[in-house]
């Protein structure tokens, strides 16, 4: 997994609100068996129209804004566990999401590709919503080692889980930690099997 | 303090801890399917990491499976590669297939409980999120990432933040013709998309004591839908009996032994949850939806509420529907009874009762597809098919189909469906396809009305099998 540490970008702004998995990634395109390429296919249905056609109102087409980090509604990730969506938004080029709500699984699949989700408070993510629309070349600085998010709209902390952080400050992930602990596994099934 | 149901069963597989951080649990049972293991396998694969537990996974194919002609091959180049690389997976790691025409195959949640697999206490993953759907049995089930399907090859465990508790309870009498999909389409009418994140859902109250396996596995599959990671219901006496003779379930004394201990999970009097919400039973109708989202539900006689907000009207546009309509009355051309939420034997019963003797709607294509290959034989023994074949319904073969519409069962583009499936996002059943999420029994009414109707007639008891 690549490190992450510090981030300075402009910013996609998405306000919908309660973005499934199967918006970020359809299901028709479920069917690779390896992990590359899924960024073709982000939001696919919303980028393009059924013939293929270019849709002009959606942000990711509006060459006025650019950059690694999607601003997006509350509740995103919803859905599906298909970490095909982290996937998707990795290999589009977005290395951190900033929301006011995340769902569950996608916040660890996230993570678990180095895609930091950033969560805001509610207030803090409208007004960025509006000051990004408003100017896109607007710049964000993402600071994970101080867990600061600084933007035009204030400085304000994050939180990320401690073990997380460290995973993505140094690129590890959880398989090293596991095999690490194989002998406390093979000792806890000992007594379970023997119950 | 005394424990709830969830903490029991999770203390219980605790290996370690991270100071300050995540808990390495150990997993029971390991699920996968097509779509979200063969990147898992190529990791351990790259890293040179053996499977750690085979024995303990079990394997089929469900979501890219066609549902007709299932003993031909594939046409579709990228799902039949899908396949043969999950074959090659189970083969080269000695994990148990039950893959295409194999007598066991069908949708992960449907097959697992069926044969016995699932039983109270254990932990269950699988790279699906409606895993949840096996805390019917007063187990810890939910659906986690590739990444997380990788953790559990390689080591059995998973390092994973213990959710907080929220417990969901309903009592009272339900009314006539409120299924277990209408309970639970309530609850998450009420409590919106995200209440449960960050949550495990005990239910409790009558209601759920009452209600069969199967319509618990309805209500936990959708726990998923509000957020929550997983739903659980204490095991009893309903949970022993359907478990008593199954595949995989324990035998004679062990059985009984097991039973002792499953007696035991049960939250204790003095338990705290971090948050509860309570329903009354009688306040539950028959539901429909009508946005993209499960949380958009109402009673099927009520009208689209007016809510000013740009999300919610982006929806309705999708849709095609407008504030304060009537959804009664709208004619559907298309009718899905199938998926993990919805596919079991007692679904296809429900559906039965009110079509037998009536005939579809000319304008509905109505497709009825069975969870497992064991569900399909039912259909055919209790003489439902012949019962849904007169009236003019779809039997297929099973699979996840057009739940999320990944093989070729999709809705046509700006088309009304009428599920019984679990998510009704923008493009679920195809794309630009309108899904409406219904119980088995709305989804029958609607195909023979063809257009959302109220239900006068009461749907007894099924009488089959």
């Amino acid at each position: 997994m690549e490190k992450l540490t510090t981030i300075l970008s402009t910013a996609i702004p998405l306000p919908t609100e309660n973005v499934d998995t199967d918006q970020i990634i359809p299901a028709r395109f479920l069917k690779a068996t390896d992990k590359q390429g899924f960024g073709d296919n982000l939001f696919r249905d919303w980028r393009f129209d059924k013939e293929g056609n270019i849709n002009k109102n959606f942000v990711l087409n509006d060459s006025r804004f650019s950059g690694n980090i999607l601003i997006a509604g509350n509740n995103f990730g919803c859905g599906s566990s298909r970490e095909h969506a982290a996937w998707a938004l990795a290999d589009y080029g977005f290395k951190v999401i900033i929301s006011s709500f995340f769902a569950d699984i996608f916040k660890g699949n996230a993570l678990n590709n180095g895609l930091l989700p950033i969560q805001v408070p509610e207030k803090y993510l409208n007004q960025l919503l509006a000051k990004v629309t408003e100017k896109p070349s607007t710049e964000l600085a993402v600071n994970l080692e101080q867990q600061t998010l600084k933007t035009p709209v204030g400085e304000i902390p994050f939180e990320i889980d401690p073990y997380k952080k460290t995973c993505l400050l140094n690129g590890y992930d959880d398989i090293d930690f596991l095999i690490s602990k194989k002998e406390k596994i093979e000792a806890f099934e000992t007594v379970r099997l023997s119950q | 303090m005394g424990k709830t149901l969830f903490d029991k069963v999770w203390d219980a597989h605790v290996v370690d801890s991270v100071k300050n951080g995540p808990q390495v649990l150990y997993i029971d049972k390991h699920l996968i399917h097509e779509v979200t293991s063969p990147q898992a396998f190529q990791e351990l694969e790259e890293r040179n990491i053996p499977v750690a537990r085979p024995d303990q996974i079990i394997a089929t194919a469900d979501h890219n499976t066609p549902t007709i002609n299932q003993h031909l091959p594939i046409q579709d180049t990228l799902s039949r590669k899908q396949l043969q690389q999950l074959t090659q997976n189970c083969q080269k790691n000695k994990i148990t297939l039950y893959g295409l025409g194999h007598k066991y195959n069908g949708i992960v949640h449907v097959i697992a409980p069926e044969l016995g697999i699932t039983q109270p206490g254990m932990t269950m993953v699988c790279g699906d999120s409606h895993t949840s759907t096996h805390g019917a049995f007063g187990t810890i089930a939910f659906g986690i990432g590739t990444s997380q399907v990788a953790q559990v090859f390689a080591s059995q465990c998973l390092l994973i933040q213990k959710p907080k508790k929220m417990r969901v309870t309903v009592n009272g009498k339900l009314r006539k013709n409120v299924l277990p999909k209408d309970v639970i389409l309530y609850i998450i009418s009420k409590l919106g998309t995200n209440a449960g994140t960050g949550y495990f859902c005990e239910y409790a109250g009558n209601v759920f004591e009452e209600m069969s396996m199967e319509g618990r596995m309805t209500v936990c599959n959708m726990s998923i839908e509000m957020g929550a990671r997983g739903g659980i219901i204490a095991p009893d006496k309903t949970t022993f009996n359907y478990l008593r003779g199954r595949k995989f379930a324990p035998k004679g004394d062990d059985f009984d032994k097991k039973v002792t201990y499953w007696k035991t999970l049960r939250t204790d009097a003095d338990a705290v949850f971090d948050i509860e919400y309570t329903f009354d039973a009688s306040d539950i109708e028959p539901m429909i939806t009508y946005g993209t989202n499960p949380g958009m539900g109402i009673k099927i006689s009520e009208s689209i509420p007016e809510i000013n907000d740009a999300t919610f009207e982006k929806s309705l546009a999708y849709m095609g529907f407008h504030k304060g309509e009537l959804l009664l009355e709208k004619e559907i051309n298309y009718v899905f009874i199938g998926s993990c939420t919805n596919a079991r034997i007692e679904d296809f019963r429900v559906a039965a009762t009110y079509v037998r003797g009536k005939q579809k709607a000319a304008n509905v294509t109505a497709w009825l597809v069975p969870g497992s290959q064991q569900v399909a034989q039912q259909i055919a023994k209790e003489g439902l098919q012949e019962i849904f074949e007169t009236a003019g319904f779809q039997l297929r073969q099973p699979g996840c189909s057009a739940c999320l519409a990944m093989n070729d069962d999709k809705i046509p583009q700006g088309e009304y469906c009428v599920s019984t499936s679990n998510r009704n996002f923008e493009g679920r059943q195809g794309q630009g396809a309108k899904t409406i999420l219904a119980s088995p029994l709305v989804a029958a009414a609607t195909a023979i009305a063809g257009k959302i109707v109220t239900i006068s007639e009461e749907i007894e008891e099924p009488q089959f099998a």
